[in-house]
């Protein structure tokens, strides 16, 4: 993590804010805009996951922590509290770890 | 008018916004056991949530420095997912009152859990308490849970006890809500495929910007009628 990155964050991740509460104001955005940044955490997030779950750098690996987030994804569906989820999840990519 | 922390009308509300702040702390605390684990510092860590305050781009930033992606590649997929904080600001503009000083303080606390319960008020003094109360209690708690966390994770060899899968766990949790909408499930499909055949030919951090393609499942409008907006 760099101070560049913290920084630069900061501020876009403010100026987004600040857009749509006070300079956009209470205009309204056609549809298929707002449908469109809707959907951005689903794909991120899901790729985020992927990536944590099955690469290693530029490699493609299967190793712990596919088993680990496969509890995850049982315990997300059984609608288990957040915390029971990522618990979960740590244990048990933490026991194939120690076989 | 009796003040609103009196006022038994708006005391459901309150609650119910405490209790979310509460339990976005605990987030709080898997953010800075997982930032610490990627490596970065604690001081790193309590300056993004204390300053970006918007938790998927916090864990989305992290999570692609900590596997050796670049600052551009760090930042544009963290600001992707700031971007929906500005349809949040269309959204609580109508609802919120106040001079300009005030709303650029609302501005900074404009994120998932603040305009949820805000809109889900019935009457616009409900919303504003519902907001502010939310902001102040989960700023202090999302804070208060990065340091907690922050500092156990410093504390302890992270990998033997499974927390660097603390990120991809929680985002399970983030993201499975979304999936009761068919087009989210769609859009969800898609950027993970895109991200796994992408991550062997592509700088690290550069599969997670390509991932958003999957949002181009929202060009069609929700009744699959042919419908002029989309052309324009």
């Amino acid at each position: 993590m760099t101070w560049t990155l913290i920084i630069l964050l900061a501020v876009g991740a403010y100026a987004f804010k600040v857009t749509g509460l006070i300079i956009l104001g209470g205009r309204s955005l056609p549809p298929v805009f707002e449908r469109c940044l809707g959907l951005i955490p689903a794909a991120i997030i899901t790729a985020l996951v992927m990536k944590d779950t099955f690469t290693v750098g530029q490699d493609l690996t299967l190793d712990a922590r596919a088993l680990g987030i496969a509890v995850a994804v049982i315990a997300a569906w059984r609608r288990a509290p957040l915390i029971v989820v990522i618990v979960l999840g740590a244990a048990v990519t933490a026991l194939v770890r120690q076989l | 008018m009796t003040p609103w922390w009196r006022d038994p009308t708006l005391r459901p509300a309150i609650v119910a916004c405490l209790t979310l702040s509460a339990a976005v702390g605990v987030f709080g605390v898997s953010f800075g056991v997982g930032s610490v684990a990627a490596g970065s510092t604690v001081l790193q860590t309590c300056a993004l949530s204390l300053l970006v305050f918007t938790g998927a781009s916090q864990f989305s930033a992290v999570s692609v420095i900590g596997a050796g992606g670049s600052i551009g590649s760090a930042l544009g997929g963290a600001l992707l997912l700031a971007a929906r904080n500005g349809v949040y600001g269309l959204a609580m503009s109508r609802r919120l009152d106040g001079s300009l000083g005030r709303k650029f303080l609302a501005a900074q606390l404009t994120i998932d859990e603040t305009t949820a319960m805000a809109v889900a008020q019935p009457t616009r003094r409900a919303q504003q308490v519902a907001f502010w109360v939310t902001g102040v209690a989960l700023y202090a708690c999302w804070n208060l849970g990065t340091l907690i966390g922050a500092l156990a994770g410093s504390a302890i060899d992270p990998k033997t006890f499974g927390l660097d899968v603390a990120f991809p766990a929680g985002f399970v949790a983030m993201v499975w809500p979304l999936f009761s909408d068919p087009r989210a499930r769609l859009a969800a499909l898609i950027g993970g495929a895109v991200c796994l055949l992408t991550v062997p030919f592509t700088p690290i951090g550069v599969p997670i910007l390509l991932s958003v393609l999957g949002v181009l499942v929202g060009l069609q409008s929700p009744a699959n009628a042919p419908n002029s907006e989309v052309t324009q």
